[in-house]
């Protein structure tokens, strides 16, 4: 028994739905798995959440040795913070005043889920895994963000075993602040990178 | 087995026994322009293009293989490969200095 769509839904399952039923229970009546570790698995899913992901930038943003680290391999990095990031092969893309990084997976979702949890459902559209290959910049200005022509646009399409992180600039009006305070602006979007964090002198109206 | 050559470094060396690398960064190379049926992580879009290799990721079992229940060994060098939009699409309207990036197993690239 799960929760999805078990309210007041009462339409037949779609193909997928009912694969991914008859296979976990199958599996449990094995003995290959147990109704309970699928549900550990699920929860352990649902907790994990892009505040993970901003620790790891904000931490980048102070520490200069931890910020090359990452860069030059995000799993070792992110271990070395102490977060668990089983089976996660972390590339981290840098934003700079001259490049501005974008993630997608075009064939299928690959997401860093370790660190930023279930992608949201637009990451997962045809609509932008086909677009943003092709008119990034159109896509990032429907996002509202829009880059300037001298800025580089890189798109890093998530096709095998590597999982990406856009490491965003760190915006101004943020000097002095420590690591848990520059992560609260670092949002799920900027670590995609259809959005950058927002100056707090900026989200004046 | 024994024969294969273990594809030591990259940025996340594994252990499974691996095909010699056979590029380094700034080889130009070409995408193979080949439609074999199957479970392939090489999107249509970029087959035939050519790019230069950004970085070695390490070797990584087939997918290929994986998906017909196989071991995928011995295992497939990965790389990075960076392509120029303009170079991809022919109607690019952005930057020339605008890329692609993604990553593409050995067997699926040929030197130019």
């Amino acid at each position: 028994m799960t929760e999805r769509g078990d309210i007041g839904n009462y339409q037949p399952l779609t193909y997928f739905q009912l694969m991914e039923v008859s296979l976990r229970e199958l599996l449990v009546e094995k003995g290959v798995v147990s109704e309970q570790a699928v549900n550990d698995a699920v929860e352990d899913m649902r907790r994990r959440g892009p505040e993970t992901g901003a620790r790891v930038v904000a931490k980048a943003w102070v520490d200069a040795d931890f910020k090359r680290l990452l860069l030059d391999n995000g799993t070792r990095a992110c271990e070395a913070m102490g977060i668990d990031v089983p089976a996660l092969k972390l590339v981290v893309v840098e934003n700079t005043p001259q490049v501005h990084n974008v993630i997608v997976c075009t064939l299928c979702s690959c997401y860093p889920r370790m660190l930023l949890g279930i992608p949201p459902d637009w990451y997962k559209s045809r609509n932008y895994r086909s677009r943003v290959v092709r008119e990034p910049r159109s896509v990032l200005a429907e996002f509202g963000l829009r880059v300037a022509d001298d800025v580089a646009i890189r798109v890093h399409d998530s096709t095998a075993d590597m999982r990406y992180l856009v490491l965003p600039m760190r915006p101004a009006g943020t000097e002095g602040w420590d690591e848990a305070r520059l992560a609260s602006v670092v949002t799920r979007d900027c670590m995609i990178g259809v959005a950058v964090p927002r100056s707090p002198r900026s989200t004046k109206p | 087995m024994q024969k294969v050559a273990a594809a030591a470094g990259g940025q996340y060396p594994t252990r499974y026994p691996a095909v010699a690398v056979r590029f380094a960064p700034g080889d130009r190379v070409r995408v193979r322009d080949s439609a074999p049926l199957g479970h392939i992580r090489t999107p249509f879009y970029i087959r035939g293009h050519v790019g230069v290799i950004e970085r070695y990721c390490g070797a990584f079992p087939n997918p290929e293989e994986l998906a017909q229940m196989r071991d995928g060994l011995p295992a497939q060098p990965l790389y990075r490969v960076r392509f120029l939009q303009r170079d991809v699409w022919a109607d690019y309207p952005g930057p020339r200095e605008d890329t692609i990036d993604i990553e593409i197993f050995q067997h699926w690239l040929e030197r130019t």
